[in-house]
C-alpha cells in the first residue's frame, strides 16, 4: 500500500466524517427547533474532518520516510541476510534488486544472492504496509472521535475551523522561508565539508581548474581547484559577450515598442518577443551548439583564424544574449514607461525631435530602472545553464579569445556532479561551494538592483 | 531694439535636416533590433522545423512474411499477456523475420534491415493476432547506415542498394508512428519519446499539486492577512529572491535534501516535481499576488457589511474573483517548469531510461532532458530526432501559453 493509498484513505475517513458530523449539527436542529446553532452545520463538518485528515496525513508523510528503513532492518535481522557480503556496492546492489522484484517494479533476480531475499523483503513490506494502514485508521478514528465529540449546539465550529485556515495559510507562507533557509544550509553545509579538504584562499583564487574525479580522497591535490577560470568564462560568457548583444538590443526593442511603433506592429512584434523569452534554455542550447557555433567556426576558418574551435564562448554567449533581450526590453520599458509624462511633452514642446527626446531626457531619467534590470539580466545570465553547457564546452581556459573553448560554474557544477565521483570526493563537494558563490553573487546583484528599482519609483511618485 | 532675427537660415536648415537625419536613424535602429530578435526567432523555429520534419520519419524496408507457412502456433491468450513479445523471440520469430526479409529484399537488403526489426513484426502480431494465420507486409525499421544511405551519404555501395530498394518500393522515408508511442534506445531509428513524455506529464502533476495550493494560499495569507511585521517583510524577501534564484541552485536543493531522505528515489519523477515545484512556487505566489490585488475592496468590504467573517470573504469572494489571474499565473510558471533542464540533470534524471515510468517514484526522464542526452549523441539521426523532440516541446508550451492568453482574455475583469 503505497503512501497515496494511504491519504486516499484518510480522505475517505475524512468525508464519512463530514457526513456525519454534518448530519449530527442537523439532528441538533431537529431535536431543538428553536435553539439556534453557532455555526452552519456544514463547518462541524469540516471541524470533524480536518481532525480526521491533518493527523493522519502527518502519520503518513512520516511513515513513507521511516517504512523504508524499518522494511531494511527486518531484512536485515533476518537469517537470510547472513550471507550477505558486509559492507560495499555489491550489498547495495543486490538488496535494491531484492526490493525492487519484491515491490514488483523489477520482473525478474538476476542474481542469485537477491533471490534468497525476495521473500523476507515481501514478508516484510506486507508487515509494514498492514501497520501502516492500521495505525492510519487508528489515528483517524481517534482523533475523530474526539472531534466528534465535542460537537455540542453551542459549540462555535466556524471559529475553530477557520483558525485551523489561517494556521494553514501561515505554514503555506512559511515554505518560502523554509526554502531559503534550505538552500542556504544545504549549500553551506557541502561547502564547510569542501574547504576542510581544499583551502578557501586557493579555491577562489587559483588559476588552475582541473579536479581529477578519479584521485583519492585522502591526499587532495589543492592546485587543481582555483576557481579563477571559471568565474573569467562566467563573466566573459554572461556578463560580457551576452551583454554586448542584450543590452542595445533590448533597449532599442524596448524604445521602438514604446516610442515609435504603430499599436498594429506592436500587436504583432511584442508577442514575438514573448515567445523568444518562453523558449526552453535546452532549445537555444541546442540551437547554439547545431546552428551557431558551426557557423562561428566556419567564419573564423574563412577569416583565416585557424585554431577555432567548434565550441566556443562566443557562441554561447550571442545566443544567450539573444535570449536576454525580452528580458532587458521589458525591464526598459517598465523603466521609460515609469518616466512622467510631463518630462517628455516638455521636450518635446522645446522642439527637441523625438530621438532627442528620448535620448536626452527619458533614458537619462529611466536610467536606474535600466541599470537595474542590466543587473537582474546578468544575474539571469550568470546562472543560466543548459546553452553553456552545450555550447561552451567543459575545458577551463583562461582567455580572452572568444573564439576558445570556455567553461562557467554551471557548467562545472553539472559536470561535477553528473560525474563518477563519489558523494563525499571533493570534486563532487566543489560543486556545492561554486554554487555557494552563484547564490550569493545572484542574490547580491537581485538585492542591490531591486533596491534601485524601489528608490527609482519612490522619486517619480 | 535688435531687429529680429530670420529665424530660418541657412545654417539652421543645415541643422535642421542633420537632426532629422539622426531621427530617421535612430527610428531605423529601433526596428533593426527588434527585427533582428524577430529574424533569430524566425532562423530558431525555421532550423527546429526542417531537421524536426525528418525526425517524424524514418526509412523503413517492406517484408512480406507469410506467418501462416512460418509455422508459429500461440495461443491468443498468450499474446494478451506482458510477455508476449518475449514469448514470440522463444518461438524463433526473429530467424522468421529474417528469412522473410531474405526472400523480399535479397541478401544485402536483410542485411540493412534492422536488428530490432522483429519487435515490431512481434507487436503487429500481439496487437492482431489473426496475422498469425496469414500474408502479411509490414514495413519495418532499416538500418541506421541504410536509412543515412537513403538521403545520399555513406559508403557508395550502401548508397546504391538504397537507391535499388528505393525504386523497387521496398525502401521508403515513412511518416514514423511510432516515435510518440516508444522510448529511449540507443538506435536512431528506434527512439521514441512516449517515455520522456510520461515522466514530463508525472513531474508536471507533482509540480502542480505541491506548487498550486501552497503558492495560493500563501498569496493569500500575504495579501489579505499578514501584518506588517519583520516576519512578514522576511517572507516577501525570501519568495522574491526565490524567483530569481537560479534554476540549478534548485537542483542543488534537491540532491541535498531530498536524495539525502529518499536515497533510492534518484531520478523518480516525485522528486523532480517537488524540486520544480520549489522554483514554480515564488511565480505562482507572485501572479496570486497581483490577481489577488486587483479585486476591488469593495467587494470585500460589501461581504464585510453582511456579516461574513474574514476567511470567509476571501474564499467566498476574493478567491473566486482571483482565480483566473492566479490560473494564468500558474500555466506560465508551468510552462516554465516544463522546460527546465538544469535542476532535474542534478538530481539524477540523466540516465538511460528505456521503459516509461510506471509510477511517480520509477526512474525517469523528462521532455527536455530527453534532447539534452540526445543531443549529445553523434549520429546522424539524432539530430533529426532531436528536432523533432523539440517540435513536440513547444506545441506543448505553446498550448499552456495558449491556454493562458486566452484565460486572461476570457475572464480577466477591469473593474
Amino acid at each position: 500500500m503505497s503512501p497515496a493509498f494511504l491519504l486516499l484513505l484518510a480522505f475517505g475517513l475524512g468525508l464519512a466524517g463530514w457526513l456525519a458530523a454534518r448530519a449530527r449539527a442537523f439532528g441538533f436542529r431537529r431535536a431543538q427547533p428553536d435553539l439556534r446553532l453557532l455555526a452552519l452545520p456544514a463547518y462541524h463538518g469540516w471541524y470533524v474532518a480536518l481532525w480526521i485528515v491533518i493527523p493522519a496525513a502527518m502519520f503518513i508523510l512520516l511513515w513513507s520516510v521511516i517504512a523504508p528503513q524499518l522494511v531494511m532492518q527486518s531484512v536485515l535481522a533476518g537469517p537470510e541476510a547472513a550471507a550477505l557480503p558486509a559492507f560495499g556496492f555489491q550489498r547495495e546492489a543486490i538488496l535494491a534488486e531484492a526490493r525492487a522484484v519484491a515491490l514488483g517494479n523489477a520482473g525478474a533476480v538476476f542474481n542469485p544472492a537477491a533471490r534468497e531475499l525476495v521473500e523476507p523483503f515481501r514478508v516484510a513490506i506486507g508487515r509494514m504496509n498492514m501497520a501502516g494502514a492500521a495505525v492510519t485508521i487508528a489515528i483517524a478514528i481517534l482523533t475523530g472521535t474526539w472531534a466528534f465529540l465535542r460537537l455540542k449546539p453551542d459549540f462555535r465550529a466556524r471559529n475553530r475551523v477557520e483558525r485551523g485556515v489561517m494556521v494553514m495559510l501561515l505554514l503555506a507562507s512559511l515554505v518560502a522561508i523554509l526554502t531559503t533557509l534550505g538552500i542556504f544550509v544545504s549549500l553551506v553545509f557541502e561547502t564547510v565539508r569542501f574547504f576542510g579538504m581544499v583551502d578557501p584562499l586557493s579555491f577562489l583564487f587559483g588559476t588552475t581548474w582541473s579536479p581529477d574525479p578519479m584521485s583519492s580522497t585522502e591526499a587532495v591535490d589543492t592546485s587543481r581547484y582555483g576557481a579563477i577560470p571559471l568565474f573569467w568564462g562566467t563573466i566573459y560568457i554572461g556578463a560580457i559577450i551576452a551583454m554586448i548583444v542584450a543590452i542595445p538590443l533590448g533597449l532599442m526593442s524596448a524604445i521602438y515598442l514604446t516610442q515609435y511603433a504603430s499599436p498594429a506592429w506592436r500587436k504583432w512584434l511584442k508577442p514575438a518577443l514573448e515567445i523568444l523569452a518562453g523558449i526552453p534554455t535546452v532549445v537555444y542550447g541546442y540551437f547554439a551548439a547545431l546552428t551557431v557555433a558551426p557557423e562561428i567556426r566556419d567564419i573564423a576558418l574563412s577569416i583565416g583564424i585557424t585554431n577555432a574551435s567548434s565550441e566556443s564562448a562566443l557562441a554561447a554567449g550571442l545566443v544567450m544574449g539573444v535570449m536576454i533581450i525580452p528580458f532587458v526590453s521589458s525591464m526598459a520599458d517598465d523603466s521609460i514607461a515609469a518616466v512622467p509624462q510631463a518630462m517628455r511633452d516638455g521636450s518635446l514642446a522645446m522642439g527637441a525631435t523625438t530621438s532627442e527626446t528620448i535620448r536626452r531626457v527619458l533614458v537619462p531619467a529611466a536610467l536606474p530602472g535600466i541599470v537595474a534590470g542590466v543587473m537582474l539580466a546578468i544575474s539571469r545570465a550568470i546562472g543560466e545553464t543548459m546553452i553553456v553547457v552545450m555550447a561552451a564546452g567543459y575545458a577551463a581556459n583562461l582567455s580572452a579569445n572568444p573564439l576558445e573553448t570556455m567553461t562557467t560554474v554551471t557548467v562545472q557544477i553539472v559536470a561535477m556532479l553528473t560525474g563518477e565521483a563519489s558523494f563525499d570526493h571533493p570534486a563532487t563537494l566543489s560543486a556545492f561551494a561554486l554554487g555557494f558563490v552563484l547564490f550569493l553573487v545572484t542574490l547580491g546583484l537581485n538585492i542591490v538592483a531591486l533596491r534601485v528599482v524601489k528608490r527609482f519609483r519612490e522619486a517619480y511618485e | 531694439m535688435n531687429a529680429v532675427l530670420p529665424t530660418r537660415t541657412a545654417a539652421f536648415e543645415a541643422r535642421l535636416k542633420k537632426r532629422y537625419a539622426a531621427e530617421r536613424r535612430f527610428k531605423a535602429l529601433g526596428l533593426g533590433a527588434i527585427l533582428f530578435s524577430v529574424a533569430v526567432l524566425a532562423l530558431l523555429l525555421g532550423s527546429m522545423m526542417l531537421n524536426g520534419i525528418g525526425g517524424f520519419k524514418r526509412a523503413e524496408l517492406t517484408v512480406t512474411i507469410d506467418f501462416g507457412a512460418s509455422g508459429i502456433v500461440v495461443d491468443p491468450s498468450v499474446l494478451a499477456q506482458a510477455n508476449a513479445v518475449q514469448t514470440l523471440e522463444a518461438l524463433e520469430l526473429p530467424d522468421i523475420v529474417a528469412l522473410a526479409a531474405r526472400n523480399s529484399l535479397g541478401e544485402d537488403g536483410a542485411a540493412q534491415l534492422n536488428s530490432q526489426a522483429w519487435r515490431e513484426a512481434a507487436q503487429a502480431i500481439v496487437a492482431d493476432p489473426t496475422n498469425l494465420s496469414r500474408e502479411v507486409t509490414l514495413d519495418l525499421a532499416a538500418t541506421e547506415d541504410l536509412a543515412r544511405a537513403l538521403d545520399g551519404e555513406g559508403p557508395p555501395e550502401l548508397v546504391s542498394l538504397a537507391e535499388r530498394l528505393a525504386s523497387a518500393g521496398k525502401l521508403e522515408e515513412n511518416f514514423d508512428t511510432g516515435f510518440l508511442g516508444r522510448s529511449d534506445a540507443t538506435d536512431a531509428q528506434l527512439v521514441g519519446i512516449w517515455g520522456a513524455l510520461k515522466g514530463s506529464m508525472l513531474t508536471m502533476l507533482i509540480t502542480l499539486a505541491c506548487a498550486f495550493p501552497v503558492g495560493v494560499l500563501a498569496a493569500l495569507y500575504l495579501e489579505e492577512y499578514a501584518p506588517k511585521n519583520r516576519w512578514t517583510d522576511m517572507i516577501e524577501v525570501s519568495i522574491n529572491n526565490l524567483a530569481a534564484v537560479p534554476s540549478i541552485i534548485f537542483g542543488l536543493l534537491g540532491l541535498a535534501v531530498f536524495l539525502t531522505i529518499f536515497p533510492s528515489w534518484r531520478s523518480a519523477p516525485l522528486i523532480g516535481g517537488l524540486t520544480l515545484a520549489l522554483m514554480t512556487m515564488p511565480v505562482i505566489v507572485i501572479a496570486g499576488r497581483n490577481a489577488i490585488k486587483a479585486v476591488p475592496p469593495s467587494i470585500r468590504d460589501g461581504a464585510l457589511a453582511i456579516g461574513a467573517s474574514p476567511v470567509q470573504v476571501v474564499f467566498h469572494h476574493v478567491l473566486p474573483l482571483a482565480l483566473p489571474g492566479i490560473l494564468t499565473g500558474t500555466i506560465i510558471g508551468m510552462a516554465r517548469a516544463l522546460g527546465e533542464t538544469a535542476p532535474l540533470l542534478m538530481i539524477g534524471m540523466r540516465a538511460f531510461v528505456a521503459t516509461p515510468p510506471d509510477n511517480l517514484t520509477s526512474p525517469a526522464t523528462v521532455l527536455p532532458v530527453q534532447i539534452f542526452l540526445w543531443s549529445d549523441e553523434i549520429d546522424r539521426g539524432f539530430v533529426e530526432r532531436t528536432s523533432a523532440a523539440i517540435i513536440v516541446l513547444l506545441l506543448f508550451l505553446l498550448v499552456m501559453n495558449g491556454l493562458a492568453i486566452y484565460l486572461r482574455n476570457r475572464f480577466e475583469k477591469s473593474w
